[in-house]
């Protein structure tokens, strides 16, 4: 079973409107059961072991355990993502841990400004100048063909 | 029929899909609708911080000219494409994409998506055309640009756009459902922008249990947006050109570091390089077999060939790879060692930021890529017409990249719309232009935007709607739920009844078709007329059991229609390769029965379904290149 939840450990994203790993999963793998207030995977074999539900819940209670018909059993591969940097534990078959810590994002979280700073070039809706251009190309005009029709 | 409110939106440009095309298309959108007082309005099926095929992340960014250093030119990119496609590409498409890819990547950059550097400053290559990036929240950084620009309001997620509405042979918006409560969608709109992706799940996987989902392509992108663009009655071009990527075997990690940064080799189980000993191939694939770098398929093929004499396994040398890095460090035990700490890192991280699964299973199998070799293997065949691939709709170029023989057949006004005016694509979503990747497929939304808010402008009148037809979609749309409904309790198991079929099954049959008559996996991708036909025959039974899918609740409502998409991709594909004949992609398809490339198919296979009559057209269109005057 790809990804599943560790049920002590689940709380139901404490039933606010919508469950974290819930709103996530691109393919529309988790659901919460309304009566015991526990999330699941409902389709495992459709999983793609993206880990955005591990990655996403609030309790570290979602987990991936590599799918059973090629991956022998043991191995673990944990992730702890903050806001500008992930942290892996990869435990191997025999035993052997590793620990990788990568920069995720350069800017404060929501802060991305879609002009990235740069003036507009252009008003022409016609032209082949786009938003932000020729500044955000680094160029001082966008090419075209050398010898034009 | 089922109890669903129906909910309408009405907009000028219709943006479907979440993915990197579609958050560049919808950064440029909102500039140009602010200045002409347009309304704009995107709809994904999933959360888009994180849908598409940058959900996971991404360690590379494949698309960068590098034109500001003048690192590379236009041209060089052009050229490096149309070798890679056999000769079948739309250099003028190539090359827009190409002229603003490395301004999208410089946007990324400001967004927040950290791209490595060197002690210059200047960016990290992993090969010619591609930078390293820590790229765990790609996705992430891209969408909140998107967002940010567009404003949360105008963003519908979790709707799952089903087909397009059309009034006569014009496009005036979409439908779909909503996958977390009963609401059935209309959007209308003056021009809709397509980018829903490629698809996976056409053709049987090699996995087979809970690692079904495992496929190099992500479940999620089902062909919808072949399927809205065949429906609606665009031409398609490239629907024969399929990607199959050689990856770690399994779990489909990526090799791209390995053989470009680390500069491994691939050996057989007999220690042979294929690239080596069987270069003599090459020489059949001219002028293409040629070149350098080798195209994909041809480099698949070779190795194809390895397997198919059962020289397997095949592997990638990662420990001689590292054994030659550590060689040119041997004296300096301190360099050395922080060198190999660093290779460690930078080769979990290519598995970490976008293929998860392949570090569990080294994991699983106590994998140390310094002292053992790892198999690698050819996927399965896969839509993904912005990666290596080509398949797409068949859509305008620029004005300005025309050269007057190229200007009558491949410009009709608005640059990326298709043959179906008001409807532009980008992404998978548009054919004949591969190897835009992430960064080019987010800078063809950008371009394609631009274009559609100018249709806009150029052609204000309101979309008109014919309700009837807005009736008939909503009943056909919720009929499988209608059927489930009406039948479920008969059986002592509601997932096998006489009178429906469940997604699931359907989708396993159509894997089987596809795998057996196609060219899929346990084919070896080898087909031939008569197997084509013989498959178009048993397709041709599945559209009718289409009529008959059953769904017990929203989900596998999405996953009905999910299958339908597949099914028409899966139809235009198998035409397509019919309609070619010869081999001009050995490694993503051979065609047993025209097992060499002709001179008169130096010519793009395009098709059209036609709504009235049911039928399809298949079209051969001329292949003019544009990069002598680049
Ligand atoms: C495994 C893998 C590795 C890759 N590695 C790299 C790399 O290293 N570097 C690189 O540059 N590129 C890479 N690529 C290529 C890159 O991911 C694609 O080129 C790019 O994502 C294509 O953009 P797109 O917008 O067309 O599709 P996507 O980004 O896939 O977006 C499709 C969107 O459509 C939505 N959608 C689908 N169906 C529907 C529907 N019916 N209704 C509503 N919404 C729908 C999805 O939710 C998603 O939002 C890789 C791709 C894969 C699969
Ligand atoms: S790992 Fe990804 S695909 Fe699997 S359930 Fe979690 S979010 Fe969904
Ligand atoms: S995100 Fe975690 S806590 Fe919330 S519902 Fe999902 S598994 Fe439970």
């Amino acid at each position: 079973m790809p990804s599943f939840v560790i049920l002590e450990k689940c709380d139901g994203c404490k039933a606010l409107d919508k469950t974290a790993c819930q709103h996530i999963c691109p393919n529309d793998l988790i659901v919460l059961n309304k009566e015991t207030m526990k999330a699941f995977n409902c389709e495992p074999e459709m999983c793609w072991e993206c880990y955005n539900c591990v990655k996403i819940c609030p309790t570290q209670a979602v987990e991936v355990r590599g799918y059973a018909d090629f991956v022998p059993l043991g191995a673990a591969v944990t992730p702890l993502r903050g806001t500008d940097t992930i942290m892996w534990t990869v435990k191997f078959r025999n035993g052997t841990l590793k620990r990788f810590k990568f920069p995720i994002r350069t800017t404060e979280e929501g802060k991305a400004v879609p002009d990235g700073g740069w003036g507009t070039g252009t008003d022409d809706l016609k032209s082949p100048v786009l938003f932000t251009e020729p500044d955000s190309a680094g160029l001082p005009n966008i090419p075209s063909l050398k010898v034009t029709q | 029929m089922a109890n669903f409110e129906t909910r309408e939106v009405v907009t000028d440009l219709l943006i479907v899909g979440g993915g990197m095309a579609a958050c560049g298309a919808a950064v440029e959108a909102a500039y140009w609708a602010k200045k002409h007082n347009v309304k704009v309005t995107l709809v994904d099926k999933a959360a888009m911080d994180r849908s598409g095929a940058v959900a996971m992340g991404l360690s590379a960014i494949n698309q960068y000219v590098g034109l500001r250093d003048g690192q590379n030119t236009l041209k060089d990119y052009v050229d490096y494409v149309r070798n890679d496609l056999m000769g079948i590409t739309r250099e003028d498409l190539v090359a827009n994409i190409a002229r603003h890819v490395d301004s999208t990547v410089h946007l990324f950059e400001k967004w927040g998506l950290p791209i490595w550097k060197d002690e210059n400053g200047a960016y990290v290559h992993e090969g010619r055309w591609q930078l390293m990036i820590n790229g765990e929240s790609y996705k992430v950084v891209v969408a909140e640009a998107a967002k940010n620009a567009l404003g949360i309001d105008n963003i519908y997620e979790r709707i799952f756009i089903t087909e397009p509405l059309m009034n006569g042979d014009k496009c005036v918006g979409a439908v779909g459902f909503s996958v977390r409560e009963n609401v059935f969608y209309v959007f209308k709109a003056k021009a809709v922008l397509v980018a829903m992706g490629g698809a996976v799940h056409v053709f049987k996987p090699r996995s087979s249990g809970e690692g079904l989902g495992r496929a190099w392509y992500p479940p999620w992108n089902s062909g919808s947006s072949a399927y809205f663009t065949i429906k609606s009655g665009c031409e398609m071009t490239c629907q024969e050109v399929r990607f199959i990527p050689v990856r770690f075997k399994d779990a489909y990690g990526p090799v791209g570091a390995w053989f470009l940064l680390f500069k491994a080799r691939a050996t057989n189980g007999l220690d042979e390089n294929y690239m080596q000993t069987r270069a003599g191939e090459l020489e059949n694939w001219k002028p293409y077999g040629k070149v350098k770098p080798v195209p994909a398929n041809l480099r698949n093929w070779l190795m194809l060939l390895d397997v198919m004499e059962g020289k397997g396994p095949i592997y990638m040398r990662t420990e001689e790879a590292i054994a030659a890095i550590a060689d040119k460090y041997k004296d300096d035990p301190k360099v050395f060692k922080k060198k190999m700490k660093e290779l460690e890192t930078e080769a979990w991280e290519d598995f970490l930021d976008m293929t998860i699964s392949q570090a569990i299973l080294w994991a699983g199998m106590n994998v140390a890529p310094e002292e053992v070799k790892s198999e690698i293997a050819a996927a399965e065949p896969y839509f993904i017409g912005s990666h290596s691939g080509a398949s797409g709709a068949w859509v305008s170029g620029p004005e300005d990249l025309q050269t007057p023989e190229t200007k009558k057949e491949y410009f009709w006004g608005y640059a990326h719309m298709a043959t179906i005016p008001g409807i532009f694509c980008a992404g998978d979503a548009s054919g004949a232009s591969s190897h835009k990747f992430s960064s080019g497929s987010h800078a063809e939304g950008r371009i394609a935007a631009k274009e559609a808010i100018r249709y806009i402008v150029d052609h204000p009148a309101a979309p008109s709607v014919d309700q009837k037809v807005v009736d008939e979609l909503k009943a056909k749309i919720l009929n499988p739920i209608d059927i489930y409904e009406k039948h479920y309790k008969y059986t002592s198991d509601p997932e096998i009844h006489p009178e429906y079929i469940k997604p699931k099954m359907f989708m396993f049959r159509l894997q089987k078709i596809m795998d057996e008559y196609c060219g899929g996996v346990s084919s070896q991708f080898k087909t031939s007329k008569a197997l084509l036909e013989k498959g178009l025959v048993l397709l041709n039974f599945l559209r009718e059991d289409a009529e008959k899918l059953a769904a017990k609740d929203l989900h596998e409502l999405m996953r009905c229609w999910e299958n339908t998409h597949r099914m028409w991709q899966a139809e235009a594909h198998l035409r397509t390769i019919l309609f070619r004949k010869e081999t001009r992609w050995p490694g993503y398809y051979f065609r047993a029965d025209t097992p060499r490339m002709s001179e008169d198919w130096l010519a793009f296979a395009n098709c059209k379904w036609h709504a009235k009559t049911g039928e399809w057209e298949m079209i051969k269109r001329p292949v003019k290149y544009i990069n002598e005057a680049l």
